[in-house]
């Protein structure tokens, strides 16, 4: 389960590369990467043999040891988020029900909050080591930008667990979703709150700050070369992913779809087979794959923001708008009748 | 293994690992890295927690510490750029005794916690009290009252925090102003 999680992970990251360059063609009028394989379908793998290819340098000036870590640290707290999610319905195997989720811990959501943020000391150490004013410039950008944005997210979240029964599992999340709504219509300002968030934590354009190129030249990565530079670049992809897996799972119903349960008792299909689990996957996958173009559509339409414009977004506007989503969600599961004084 | 449960080998091993990293966090000379093995020491205690089936406990910590208390004090470090060759070398007189001060907090501690093992707990509670759902009852519930005023007195220092922030700009627009 372990390898089949991590390898989806580098997978998906990998075809995602290929698919944010086409995506980009498509929006301004090219055609992308066409040459490597059937419609550039081998793009990756030839940037990959690239980057372990080319020369590394490692700055005689740099501290060497936290150099080497910096890009390593931001790759393994980049797969790590992915343990808790819950890719589909449990399967029968030999008769056992297995959970098709890494580990089920009943804090969840904190893990994934403190897996976040540690993951700035990637940057940061990476941004620092380098010794180059550029890079610290970077580092502490990406330092501060997470800080600040983390506040605003843990607050959204904490308004989607109360309408959502109260459990910090991600799999009771997911699976509270199967009857009645998905979490979207008690929560529209908290999506919007964690989407946003999501954007400014992953590194994402309008909030590419930390390695604005054209103020920073290459911002917190700009002494990396060869796959220290790929890794940087491959974990935002990996965030990207993970982070479109977790808006789906929380606020969009995961493998839960419409009118699921109708379609799988037509099917004739008992809980446990293994056909459940592949349409459940299929379709968090799908909603997946389309937060992936979420994504890249903001990316590619909206210009950066100036450095006050994001500290100004995040401190006066996410974080005011968070606590008033806390309140309103209290106050509407009060009358739902889903919390008791 | 030599008659040591897992645990036991896993208590010893954070242990020695908690005060190894806490040692170098006085040792090395780059505060950058005091920092990091700091962070380090943070997570051996996270595993503490954890063997103690404190897991939100352990989590919070993670969260907390090391995820936002120590990468302010990394961002100021590396925004100030401390290196090793701008620190203040000490008089030796201040060395030494700040070395006898430090040993002497040490004695006292150590003899506060002799036979602290024959103490008898007042709360015992169950091993499941550190999983969240148990805490928030608890807190929530029995001990309702110290934690809203561990709340008051954070949400002093936020307020402490801001006044000190606003003065400065304060000042400013006033010299800018004459």
């Amino acid at each position: 389960m372990c390898a089949a999680v991590f390898l989806l992970s580098l997978g998906v990251a990998a075809y995602a590369t290929l698919w944010e360059r086409k995506f980009a063609a498509f929006l301004q009028d090219r055609k992308g990467p066409s040459r490597a394989g059937p419609a550039g379908l081998l793009q990756p793998i030839a940037d990959g043999v690239k980057m372990f290819m080319k020369e590394e340098i490692i700055p005689n000036v740099s501290n060497r040891s936290l150099f080497i870590l910096g890009p390593c640290l931001f790759m393994v707290t980049a797969v790590m988020t992915s343990v808790v999610i819950p890719w589909a319905k449990p399967m029968m195997i030999g008769g056992h029900m297995y959970d098709l989720q890494i580990t089920d811990i009943n804090i969840g959501t904190i893990y994934l909050l403190g897996v976040v943020s540690i993951g700035v000391y990637g940057i940061m150490i990476g941004g620092w080591a380098s010794n180059n004013k550029f890079a610290l410039l970077g580092a502490v950008r990406a330092s501060s930008q997470m800080i600040s944005y983390e506040i605003a997210m843990g607050i959204a979240l904490i308004a989607l667990i109360i309408s959502s029964g109260g459990s910090l599992s991600l799999k009771d999340i997911i699976e509270g979703q199967d009857k009645g709504f998905a979490n979207i219509v008690w929560q529209p300002l908290g999506f919007l709150i964690f989407f946003i968030c999501a954007l400014a934590e992953t590194n994402r354009a309008p909030f590419d700050l930390p390695e604005c190129e054209t103020e920073l030249v290459g911002g917190y990565h700009t002494e990396y070369s060869s796959m220290k530079l790929g890794l940087f670049l491959f974990a935002e992809y990996i965030n990207m992913f993970i982070s479109s897996a977790i808006m789906a799972g929380f606020y969009f119903g995961g493998y839960n779809f419409p009118f699921a349960s109708e379609l799988y008792a037509s099917l004739g299909l008992h809980e446990g087979d293994w056909l459940i689990s592949l349409i459940g996957f299929g379709a968090y996958f799908t909603k997946i794959v389309l937060f992936i173009c979420l994504f890249m559509w903001v990316r590619w339409t909206l210009p950066r923001f100036r450095y006050d414009q994001l500290m100004n977004l995040g401190w006066k506007t996410l974080l005011p708008l968070s606590l008033l989503n806390l309140a309103l969600t209290v106050v509407v599961e009060y009358f739902r009748g889903n919390i008791h004084f | 293994m030599l008659g040591y449960t897992i645990t036991q080998w896993l208590f010893g091993i954070l242990s020695f690992l908690a005060i190894m990293f806490a040692l170098m966090v006085v040792f090395t000379r780059n505060p950058v890295n005091s920092v990091l093995y700091l962070v380090l020491t943070f997570f051996c205690i996270a595993g503490h927690y954890l063997l103690l089936n404190a897991q939100f406990l352990a989590v919070v910590h993670i969260v907390v510490y090391a995820g936002a208390i120590m990468v302010l004090f990394l961002f100021i470090i590396m925004l100030m750029n401390l290196n090793a060759d701008t620190e203040p070398r000490k008089h030796i007189v201040t060395r030494v005794i700040a070395g006898l001060v430090g040993g002497v907090l040490l004695f006292v501690m150590v003899g506060a916690l002799k036979g602290a093992e024959q103490l008898q707990l007042v709360h015992g509670g169950s091993s499941q009290i550190g999983l969240v759902k148990n805490l928030g009852k608890v807190l929530f519930s029995e001990f309702l009252f110290p934690f809203e005023i561990a709340s008051v007195l954070l949400l002093a220092a936020l307020v402490g925090a801001i006044m000190i922030g606003k003065r400065d700009t304060n000042i400013n627009s006033k010299e800018s102003t004459n």
